[in-house]
């Protein structure tokens, strides 16, 4: 019997992210004044409440094995509902909300439904769906439209106290989706059987699990909470535009990632997806802070982070599968 | 009438019949579509344009091809170009009377040595490291566009030297110079994959790489170099975006480029599980999602909804290519037909 290590090698990852994100808090507390402040921690989770949901979703993908790169634009498409309900056809906030996720969740379902039915690569399906929503957005309308509805304001700018600081609706909303997330992914039966199709999905399958029903509403969830995260959005920018989120699948992806989660599948977590975001948040508001570096450089440090996760992972895995094989053999490609 | 066979069985005629669907539909309904003119010795008209304004997705689905023929994909290839036109920009200098701050040939040959260096580091990623290939390429993807960024200063640079534009916008006899660029890449790429075994070696790769190593092939150097190549293409490509719009925009060159090239690869009949490849296929795939972008331009539909139908396409073809959904129509005859994959 092999001495239980003092962490699990699974969790290392995660480790990892988390001193990440302390040591960067750290470093911005002691090079700047006002940094360290709990509105300041509370702000991560405000500024990036979209991301964080984007992330909860993607997760879930991800960990099946699967990518979704529809995100971004599915975010944008949502905006555009919302403004666009609000504004143009006076419908109330409510039904307003209901409409843009069902829509974005009947999107997710139908890439779903095409990608497991026929068969067909996740990639390029979520890649069409990319081109299709954000063509969408266009077809609701090509002009920014400002939100003045006063109830959805209302809804919007609603503050919650915590100690002498506060969240957002939209961060508030976010911590409920991550929690959610979390006890899905943990204890139901729908998240096991996302970790099982994901390890090795012909075993899921012989498994009797029911791996094309969760397969497909996969993609349902990860549609229903880019939609969410758009009206996220729409509170914090109180405007829906064609081009909003540009990118962001691969900041999503980048985030989840950082968290710690494989991209060839079966092993990930959303508290190391939380964790991804606020790193990602904290690099931002390092360089605004810094106040010279030019607003790139997040990019170049994220992608640098992305190589180092990456490379880091790799190393924790050929660890691990080396004493199980008697010869050096090269690891199967799958995927 | 063996010959016909044979073309009908090959994978190139369903990408030609939706070309020449689409051709054939501009014929009816888009007046003028196919009238060429020549003016100073040039030649004009729509099909011109679709040849010159799809040359740089042209390019880059050349070195995707390749990529993708492997098992892999690069998504950084439009980074790449915002990086090489940022390079190329940066050395020419944007001075007023067009006094290129180094010779010309140098700032082009820099800028794609620099593409060839991504690539190179994608490849070494996807080949020493063992990362999976769109996470490595992903790196570049982020990270890419903020080099490009930082390299102009954030800034648009305008270039006003004339020889250079040539390289976008020049004419050699009557033709667009940038569809000869794209034909001494592809017949390079063709004689190099098809007159030698190393296009065989890419596809053992894409089918069955420890197979490949077993066969004394080393797979690692051949993934490094096809993506080195991908990276080349998207060099290249970078100079002719960068001398067609005359200026280097870090943030919109190349935009969206790396989704369009997979997408005519994948139009092209290369399939994105490895393997067979088809360059022919990937320029026919190229050129369809041109023309389709040209014919929404001719019925006056905002361009951004092209998006849409770019979409539908894609879904259209990817169930075309799906044996289930082949199976299930066929099904729906009544005919029990063979799946062939």
């Amino acid at each position: 019997m092999n001495k239980k290590p003092l962490i699990d090698s699974r969790n290392l990852p995660i480790l990892v992210t988390i001193i990440l994100f302390a040591f960067m808090f750290g470093v911005g507390s002691v090079a700047f004044p006002g940094f360290f402040s709990l509105q300041n921690f509370l702000n991560l989770l405000i500024d990036n409440a979209y991301l964080l949901i984007l992330g909860v979703g993607m997760t879930f993908v991800i960990v099946s094995g699967g990518i979704d790169l529809s995100v971004g634009s599915m975010l944008a498409l949502s905006t555009m509902i919302t403004s666009s309900l609000l504004e143009k056809s006076h419908v109330d906030p409510v039904t307003t909300i209901v409409i843009a996720l069902a829509v974005g969740t009947l999107l997710g379902l139908f890439m779903g439904y095409l990608i497991q039915t026929f068969d067909l690569p996740p990639f390029i399906i979520t890649l069409a769906g990319l081109y299709l929503a954000r063509g969408l957005c266009y077809v609701v309308s090509i002009e920014t439209i400002a939100i003045k509805d006063e109830s959805f304001m209302n809804i919007a700018h609603f503050q919650i106290p915590i100690a002498d600081a506060f969240i957002s609706t939209g961060a508030a909303v976010a911590l409920i989706v991550v929690i959610v997330g979390w006890y899905a992914s943990r204890y139901t039966k729908f998240g096991r059987t996302v970790f099982a199709i994901g390890g090795n999905e012909q075993s899921a399958l012989l498994m009797g699990l029911p791996v094309a029903r969760t397969k497909i509403l996969i993609y349902a969830v990860s549609g229903f909470c880019s939609a969410l995260a758009g009206i996220v959005f729409t509170f914090y920018t109180l405007s829906g535009y064609a081009l909003d989120g540009k990118g962001m699948e691969l900041d999503t992806i980048a985030s989840v990632v950082i968290g710690g989660t494989l991209l060839t599948g079966g092993v990930g977590s959303i508290i190391g997806t939380v964790f991804g975001v606020f790193v990602y948040g904290s690099i931002q508001v390092l360089i605004m802070f810094q106040g010279t570096l030019n607003s790139w450089w997040t990019r170049i440090v994220i992608g640098f982070l992305v190589f180092l996760f990456c490379v880091l992972q790799r190393f924790f895995e050929s660890r691990k599968t080396r004493p199980l094989v008697a010869a050096p053999v090269e690891k199967a490609e799958t995927s | 009438m063996d010959l016909w066979q044979k073309f009908l069985r090959s994978r190139i005629v369903w990408p030609l019949a939706a070309l020449a669907i689409l051709l054939l539909f501009n014929l009816f309904f888009t007046p003028n579509f196919f009238r060429v003119e020549i003016k100073d010795g040039h030649l004009y008209g729509n099909l011109i344009d679709i040849l010159k304004n799809s040359s740089p997705i042209m390019l880059l689905a050349i070195g995707l091809t390749l990529v993708i023929a492997t098992k892999g994909i690069d998504i950084s290839v439009g980074s790449v170009v915002a990086i090489s036109a940022g390079v190329v920009a940066v050395l020419i200098g944007g001075d007023f009377a067009g006094v290129p701050k180094y010779p010309i040939a140098v700032a082009m040959m820099t800028a794609v040595a620099v593409g060839v260096l991504a690539g190179m580091w994608n490849g070494m990623l996807v080949s020493r490291v063992g990362m999976q290939a769109i996470i490595a390429t992903l790196i570049l993807f982020v990270a890419g566009r903020g080099i490009a960024m930082v390299l102009t200063n954030a800034q648009i640079i305008w270039l006003y030297n004339k020889d250079f534009f040539f390289v976008g916008t020049g004419y050699l006899l009557g033709l667009p110079f940038p569809i000869f660029i794209v034909g001494a890449v592809l017949l390079m790429t063709a004689v190099v994959t098809r007159k030698t075994s190393i296009g065989l070696f890419i596809e053992s790769v894409g089918i069955n790489p420890k197979a490949t190593r077993f066969a004394g092939i080393s797979a690692k150097n051949i993934l490094l170099w096809v993506y080195a190549f991908s990276g080349f293409c998207a060099g290249v490509a970078g100079l002719i975006v960068c001398a067609n719009v005359k200026s280097a925009d870090g943030n919109n060159a190349g935009n969206l480029f790396e989704l369009d090239a997979i997408l005519a690869v994948v139009l092209g009949g290369t399939s994105l599980n490895g393997g067979k490849f088809f360059l022919v296929g990937s320029i026919v795939g190229a050129l369809i999602i041109q023309t389709l972008t040209t014919t929404i331009y001719a019925f006056n539909i905002a361009p951004e909804i092209s998006q849409v139908v770019k979409a539908i396409v894609v879904y259209i073809v990817s169930l075309m290519q799906s044996p289930i959904f082949r199976a299930k129509i066929a099904g729906l005859w009544g005919r029990k037909e063979v799946v062939h994959e």
